[in-house]
């Protein structure tokens, strides 16, 4: 029988270098794989010998779309060696840069990398001739995160403020409230996204996923929170590694990780909102409702829809940050060095960021583990992959082809993140 | 009336973080304004649209790290017209050449369980090492007013209107109290180059290299400053092996502190 190939070598619009391999032989498929081939930088390495305080602006630099989560992951795992919790409004301002970086990083998401997939379009520039209002609309929003990380960070790009124990400099009173009617403006404007990225085309495509997030007491999880999943899992950071492990596979030169004694698991958007749901402010829920969510989505196209409604979180939740800040007494907490080890666990954009560090009494770095959300996500991404294309067997190459890239969108993956990490893939052509 | 054909414009990404092409799409302001002047031939993380070379601007994000792409700058290179390197990787080597400091065969084998599958050279290194480069925009990342500086003045035909002097001088120009002679914190501001807008002096802590080192820096002076404020020389090794620990003065001055 006849055998047919799927393949992009270079996959567009997402962070950093992959591609995606498919081969179907007597009409079924054969071999799936998604491999990144990001050059590795060994961040593991070159962080022993540094300073635990170095860590937050080192490990930002894994990633420019999302280095607050790096330096809020790092900031806590020094935090828990050495025994410090940072609390009070300096928790409350990483909470605010963070909801700034998710507005920041979803809203790109979401109308420039993504939108352009469902309208046909090969990007937002293009799409903006039809839509510039929807594109304008969509970049004015981004701004607004980015402004906020801006103000909180010093720069939207590896900001300069988070340190060790909170900040180096924390705003006033009256420079967090000029962000209230720019805030209002974008809760609006969020709403409407939801909207819009409802109105959008969906494939019919359902899977039965293991969602693993934070889930916080009586917060939607950002910066804290046990590690979940709707299957069974409930542990705290510190037994990350005890219940996840990362696995070789043969056919691809990355490390995948997986729920031992299971299988692959799903971080991100659609795994906080199914496990937190009820942690959602009203709005954000009545957003949801009206969009046709249910509590839990199972449809992975539908993740945009997703990222839109927890744009409306992020929004809300700036809002009520700033209302309520007090300034604190002194910016930062002291966190005199201590020997041991100490784990870190936030939400970032796409899903669930783990550090670990192991320190000395003088403070210098002699272990670190990192675990970004793309890794953990890429054994479901080549299962959605393969179910897809099953059940898609009668497209034409070039529709299947680009309906295959937005599997792998669906997730926002973020390669320079995972590549880390991951094996180079020497077969680049 | 004769239709004037755009300039086309790439993005090409080597070992890096992608925070400098992302500068681009955070000029949300300008972008759609951008795309109006110039066509934007070839840059993934935006499009899936690829329009074949030559290109009028190259910019390259990131640092050579591997025999591939020790190869792929050279037909890059080859297909551009003005190549502009973007960021401390691209014109630097990046954090990641914190392994030209030690041996890269102890960096695979810590992060990887298989290091035979693992092919990387022993160094990362800069563009410039490998190819002739026209123009370069330094930071970590990029300051995205002089990305767009840069844009602006190679459209309009001229040099683009960016300093090379220090940040120290940022900081008098901002008014800032000064972070070493207030409080005693160690700056890398009076060596490195303008860019950030003084950002770190302005939140209170020392300016930590990122643009770079300025055009003739005194390091071994300020090293010897640092030495007066008992900073241990460990830390200063640190201190100047971050961001852009491979640029030459700044890895001569680490060395030199080298136990």
């Amino acid at each position: 029988m006849k055998s047919r190939t799927i393949k992009v070598d270079y996959l567009a619009r997402v962070e950093g270098e992959g591609r995606l391999y498919v081969r179907i032989k007597d009409n079924a498929v054969a071999e799936v794989r998604f491999s990144v081939f990001e050059p590795p930088r060994f961040f593991e390495a070159l962080l022993r010998g540094r300073k635990f305080t170095e860590a937050p602006d080192i490990t930002s630099r894994i990633c420019g779309i999302c280095p607050v989560a790096y330096q809020m992951s790092s900031s806590q795992a020094m935090e828990s060696v050495c025994g410090v919790t940072v609390s009070g409004p300096l928790r409350d301002l990483r909470r605010l840069i963070y909801c700034g970086e998710w507005i920041e990083s979803h809203v790109l998401h979401i109308y420039m990398l993504h939108a352009p997939d469902f309208l046909g379009y090969e990007d937002a520039i293009r799409m903006a001739k039809d839509h510039p209002d929807v594109v304008n609309q969509g970049l004015k929003l981004k701004k607004i995160g980015n402004d906020l990380m801006v103000l909180l960070g010093g720069r939207e790009i590896h900001p300069v403020n988070p340190r060790v124990g909170g900040f180096y400099k924390v705003p006033t009173k009256e420079d967090l409230l000029r962000f209230v009617k720019p805030l209002q403006w974008a809760l609006e404007a969020s709403l409407e996204t939801v909207r819009f990225a409802s109105s959008l085309p969906f494939p019919e495509f359902e899977r039965d996923y293991e969602f693993v997030s934070l889930r916080h007491p009586d917060e939607y999880p950002i910066t804290e929170g046990r590690v979940v999943s709707n299957k069974g899992i409930d542990i705290s950071t510190d037994q990350f590694l005890d219940t996840f492990e990362e696995i070789h596979v043969p056919h691809s030169t990355s490390l995948q990780a997986k729920v031992k004694e299971r299988d692959d698991y799903l971080a991100g958007p659609m795994a906080r909102y199914c496990n937190n749901f009820d942690r959602l402010p009203e709005v954000a829920q009545k957003a949801a409702k009206e969009a046709g969510l249910s509590v839990v989505c199972t449809n992975p196209f539908k993740s945009i829809i997703v990222r839109s409604v927890e744009t409306v979180f992020a929004c809300h939740e700036a809002l009520r940050i700033i209302k309520a800040y007090k300034v604190p007494d002194k910016p930062y907490v002291e966190v005199p060095p201590k020997a041991g080890v100490g784990h870190g666990c936030t939400e970032a954009p796409r899903g669930l960021l783990y550090h670990r560090y192991e320190i000395d009494d003088a403070g210098i770095i002699k272990d670190a583990r990192i675990i970004p959300p793309t890794s953990q996500n890429q054994k479901a991404m080549e299962k959605d992959l393969r179910q897809f294309v099953q059940k898609n067997l009668d497209l034409t190459d070039e529709k299947l082809t680009w309906q295959c890239e937005q599997v792998i969108r669906n997730y926002d993956p973020c390669m320079s993140c995972s590549c880390h990490f991951l094996k180079l893939d020497i077969q680049r052509d | 009336m004769t239709a004037v054909k755009k300039p086309k414009l790439a993005v090409w990404k080597f070992a890096s973080c992608d925070g400098c092409q992302l500068s681009l799409l955070d000029c949300e302001d300008q972008l759609l304004a951008i795309a109006k002047e110039v066509t934007i031939a070839n840059f993934p993380e935006a499009s899936r649209a690829v329009i074949k070379g030559p290109y009028d601007i190259s910019l390259v994000e990131g640092s050579i790290t591997t025999p591939h792409d020790a190869e792929r700058i050279h037909k890059i290179r080859r297909m551009s017209k003005c190549l502009v390197t973007i960021g401390a990787c691209a014109t630097a080597g990046g954090i990641q050449a914190l392994r030209n400091f030690a041996d890269v065969n102890d960096f695979v084998s810590i992060v990887y369980a298989n290091p035979a599958y693992i092919e990387t050279l022993n160094k990362s290194t800069p563009i410039s090492d490998h190819v002739p480069v026209d123009y370069e925009l330094r930071g970590c990342p990029i300051n995205k007013y002089q990305l767009l500086e840069f844009i602006t003045a190679t459209l309009n035909g001229r040099k683009p209107n960016i300093g090379t002097h220090s940040v120290c001088m940022e900081c008098k120009m901002k008014g800032n109290v000064c972070v070493m002679v207030s409080s005693g914190t160690p700056c890398l501001g009076p060596v490195t180059q303008m860019g950030c807008g003084a950002l770190c002096p302005s939140y209170n802590r020392g300016c930590f290299g990122c643009f770079g080192p300025m055009e003739s820096p005194n390091t071994k002076s300020l090293a010897a400053w640092f030495e007066r404020l008992q900073v241990p020389s460990d830390d200063i090794v640190r201190m100047f092996r971050g961001f852009n620990a491979y640029a030459e003065p700044f890895r001569k001055e680490s060395e030199a502190h080298e136990k």
